[in-house]
């Protein structure tokens, strides 16, 4: 880890709070060591406004390793930045060169509103998994052994696939839409693969479909923008087998 | 003394949780809509405790201070979860997952509560499959196991290296469910900034609305803590950025006693430190060492050269390495438990053979390329090659670990930029988890009435080291089957109490004394950072209070950071206001707490004269550098009592550790 020293300029997005009008400003941050975390920069960038005497930078993060989901930002028009397979927190400066001009905005979508710079709030996804993103099984001691029902490993494989997505939105903000579907196919196709989730299937679906719709998200048109800049490589896969499970429940129920 | 009553149930160790669960007192469904209960965050254990207790029926108020209850840090742990289910017929059992864990914690940890956890550990696995988890499975469908340090039975069920995402999920689901269903209130971006006791018991918080920066008053009949540990003390460490000890430390300022503050994990296999503006450190899972083997070259001037670029560790041959972990302890080689394996790598280092080439020259080789080899050989065999080429060894090999640890594999790339698949890993040894955590009795309920203490924020299981897998394992235990047990005796007698108003006094100078500390922060005017104080705490945490412990320079720890705490109080800058979204005043209130922590710490290492787990005392070691316990003088649990800001000043009480049912003896695992 050789680690070189460079200079940036930036330009970031300011907005008080939800309601303010927001705009970009520039700040310029020299010795940014190549070795550390785009987040990193920011604390750097933080440590010196904070010295300045000036507000600091509002972002969310937290595990920084690319785990929590937490963290977001659209970084030269790219959800997570110009690397792929990785979120902001696991970008690193040397993908950057010195004298660099850098945007950082916070996602753009409606159902996402800021709460203050590049924070923004993204509780709509909770309250799609309340709508149905669960098994209904209660704690107990007594449900049945874990190996009672083996599952192919096939599709344990493509469950557990399904079920790395972190929720951090980069999907709406990707897409021209602001649609949620690679979000939401994610959850409804891990528990479709199983046999534990098929029991509630149809209504699962149905439910989970009807609060992403009233949250505001989009629609899929299949640009596929999502899979692309996926910090987990969700498949675009998971969409189909959503409107396959929802057809199908749709017709079922009627 | 008299405060510490363990309350460990009489009869043979198998009946105890048993017979305890059958003479527990009952709320009746009728009458638990009647009953609040606050649970202050939502990883494995807050997550897991609120959804069962608001399945019971009970009104549960849960609290987190991230954006999302699906964010707590509990979704970072990668490895794997213990259970003693013995599907892969080695020989476990629950007895030998007690013993293991016992003996993992150097003998410092309470047997009721530990062989209890054993008992439930194959429920939670049962629990977790029924939600939906995808553990990872082998051909036959049935579930996959691996093996940890410190044992030698394959009991670790895992989902690749996301083990702890996919099991806090599955919590966050059935929480999900919860708050859908209208049982479970949910309180994202909140935190905790104070217990309110009435009458000695628990009976509410005082919680900050992060967004609008509003206090808010919260009443409850019981109050459940499951924030996590306080490993960013050291302010590097493996824990998520805001990761802190603050829920734990109000309730100890209000009374509750803090157990083991000195018993600390640090994970051996972490990568290294980069520079002076890093953020924090990045595990790579225990697992990794099921497939690596650690080493460093035999000779100072292959370090040298390999720390100044001229040399590969590729071209180091066979013969030159020392896999110092198989040389010292053959019977469980590189998985060895945690505190083994970190100071025979900075053994290592310290002897001048550290590989990395950063500051500290520290770092040593995690080496997959004999697995590589070897599964990639087993590979082609499977598909009817019985003499493969090299290449194809490699080939598919390669394919074998990166469905294994690809995930882990991808993360040290994008941090190092280096090829895990080509070249050694570089790892050293990070601060992970605190063993140490507010006291609480059998029934997780702290020397506060009411006030009941799960997963990492308590002490109770892991005594001075945990073993690997084993902390997933005990939050799930403690909020899916041990504390809607206990927690429900105790508001049985809670049924006639009626709603608590927010109105009262205790409530009013709680609020209060919350908002001055706040007005005092902001209008100090200092001139230096938060980060900047908790840096220079960490340092003085992981010089003086890390890996290796010594006499002087704890009673030099706590004298720094007492002198540290003054000019925080004087010098420290926040800017912006309390009436809106302001991350600078969230982590002062975090490290002013930190603060006194780390000098508990201090206190209660220099008094424990004796080397346990993780707990290296310099002054306490054999020849060979391994840990000499003291059982005559510290068979104990030190709880401490709080006396004011300055942590010298806290109160020893002990709670005498018996072994009745297993055999006390060396920790060996040469």
């Amino acid at each position: 880890m050789a680690s070189k020293f460079i200079n940036i300029t930036l330009k970031i997005w300011r907005q008080k709070n939800s309601n303010a009008k927001g705009a970009l400003e520039t700040y310029s941050l020299n010795n940014v060591s190549t070795d550390s975390s785009f987040l990193e920069m920011l604390d750097q960038l933080n440590e010196q406004l904070i010295n300045e005497k000036q507000s600091p930078i509002t972002f969310d993060h937290d595990c920084r390793e690319g785990i929590c989901g937490m963290c977001s930002l659209y970084i030269n028009g790219r959800a997570h930045g110009p690397d792929s397979g990785n979120t902001t927190c696991q970008l690193h400066m040397r993908k950057f060169k010195d004298g660099d001009t850098i945007y950082v905005e916070p996602w753009r979508s409606r159902a996402f509103p800021i709460i203050k710079d590049l924070m923004v709030d993204r509780s709509a996804f909770d309250r799609i998994q309340q709508a149905g993103g669960f098994v209904s099984v209660n704690t107990s001691g007594r449900t049945m052994d874990a190996n009672a029902i083996p599952i192919a490993k096939a599709d344990a494989d493509k469950a557990f696939q399904a079920a790395a997505c972190i929720g951090c939105g980069a999907c709406v903000a990707s897409c021209k839409n602001g649609s949620a579907m690679l979000f939401v196919g994610a959850k409804v196709s891990q528990y479709a693969l199983l046999p534990q989730g098929k029991v509630e299937a149809t209504d699962r679906v149905l439910n989970m479909v009807r609060q992403m719709d009233e949250e505001g998200f989009g629609n899929c048109t299949n640009t596929g923008a999502c899979e692309i800049e996926c910090p987990k490589g969700i498949s675009i896969e998971n969409i189909a087998r959503m409107n396959r499970e929802f057809l199908k429940g749709a017709l079922t129920k009627a | 003394m008299s405060k510490l009553n363990s309350k460990i149930p009489e009869g043979s160790i198998a009946d105890k949780w048993t017979n305890h669960k059958n003479h527990m007192k009952l709320v009746a469904p009728n009458n638990r809509p009647k009953i609040d209960v606050i649970v202050v965050g939502t990883g494995l254990a807050g997550a897991s405790a609120a959804a069962s207790l608001g399945e019971m029926g009970y009104n549960v108020k849960a609290f987190c201070f991230q954006d999302s209850p699906r964010r707590a840090h509990s979704i970072a742990a990668q490895g794997g979860i213990n259970a003693a289910k013995n599907y892969q017929n080695d020989g476990d059992s629950v007895y030998r997952l007690f013993y293991d864990t016992i003996k993992g914690g150097d003998y410092r940890a309470r047997e009721a509560n530990v062989h209890r956890l054993a008992e439930v550990s194959g429920n939670i696995i049962d629990q977790c499959v029924a939600q939906g988890v995808p553990f990872a499975r082998e051909y036959g469908g049935l579930l996959d196991n691996r093996s940890f340090g410190g044992t030698q039975v394959q009991r670790t069920f895992y989902a690749a290296g996301q083990t702890g995402q996919q099991l806090l999920l599955g919590a966050y689901s059935a929480l999900s469910r919860q708050i859908g269903l209208g049982r479970v209130k949910m309180y994202h971006r909140h935190e905790m900034m104070d217990l309110v006791k009435i009458d000695g018991k628990a009976r509410g918080i005082i919680a900050r609305n992060l967004v609008t920066g509003e206090l808010e008053r919260h009443s409850a009949h019981a109050v459940v803590i499951a924030s996590g540990g306080y490993g960013n003390v050291y302010f590097l460490s493996t824990n998520a950025m805001g990761s802190n000890v603050s829920a734990a430390w109000k309730v100890h300022k209000r009374g509750a006693l803090f157990a083991n503050p000195c018993f600390v994990q640090i994970h051996p296999t972490c990568v290294p430190v980069h520079g002076t503006n890093q953020s924090k450190l990045t595990l790579m899972s225990e697992s990794l060492r099921n497939s690596g083997r650690i080493w460093v070259p035999k000779k100072k001037e292959d370090a040298e050269a390999i720390r100044a670029g001229q040399l590969k560790p590729t071209q180091i041959t066979e013969e030159e390495r020392d896999y110092f972990l198989e040389r010292r302890y053959p019977a469980f080689g590189n998985l060895v438990p945690r505190d083994v394996a970190s100071r025979a790598a900075k053994e290592r280092c310290d002897a001048g053979c550290g590989i990395e080439a950063n500051d500290t020259n520290e770092g040593v080789y995690l080496d997959f390329s004999s697995e590589i080899k070897n599964k990639g050989k087993q590979a082609a065999y499977a598909l009817g090659d019985h003499e493969p080429t090299e290449e194809r060894m490699i080939e598919l090999g390669k394919k074998w670990i990166e469905e294994k640890y690809g995930n882990l594999f991808q993360m040290y790339q994008k941090i190092t930029d280096e090829n895990p698949y080509e070249t050694p890993m570089k790892i050293y040894p990070a601060v992970h988890y605190t063993m140490g955590g507010v006291w609480v009795d059998y029934n997780l309920q702290s020397t506060i009435e009411g006030c009941f203490v799960t997963g990492e924020a308590n002490f109770s299981e892991h005594g001075a080291n945990r073993l690997g897998a084993s902390a997933l394992m005990q939050g799930l235990a403690d909020g899916y089957f041990v504390a809607p047990y206990t927690v429900s005796d105790y508001l049985s007698n809670e049924i006639r109490t009626g709603k608590i108003s927010t109105d009262g006094p205790e409530f009013e100078a709680a609020e209060n004394e919350v908002k001055e500390s706040i007005d005092r922060f902001l209008n100090n005017n200092g001139s230096k950072s938060v980060d900047h104080f908790h840096k220079r705490l960490g340092l003085i945490m992981w010089n003086k209070v890390g890996m290796a412990r010594n006499e002087q320079g704890l009673k030099a720890a706590i004298e720094e950071i007492g002198l540290l705490r003054e000019e925080f109080y004087k010098d420290v800058y926040v800017p912006g206001s309390s009436d809106e979204m302001n991350p600078e005043l969230e982590k002062v209130m975090r490290v002013a707490d930190l603060i006194e922590l780390g000098q508990l710490m201090a206190v209660d290492a220099l008094h424990r004269e004796e080397s346990c787990g993780g707990h290296f005392r310099e002054e306490h070691q054999d020849a060979e550098g391994e840990t000499l316990r003291d059982d005559k003088n510290f068979k104990y649990v030190a709880a401490w009592e709080y006396q004011g800001s300055d942590s010298k000043q806290s109160t020893l009480h002990k709670e005498e550790l018996n072994y009745e049912f297993i055999k006390i003896a060396d920790r060996n695992y040469k």
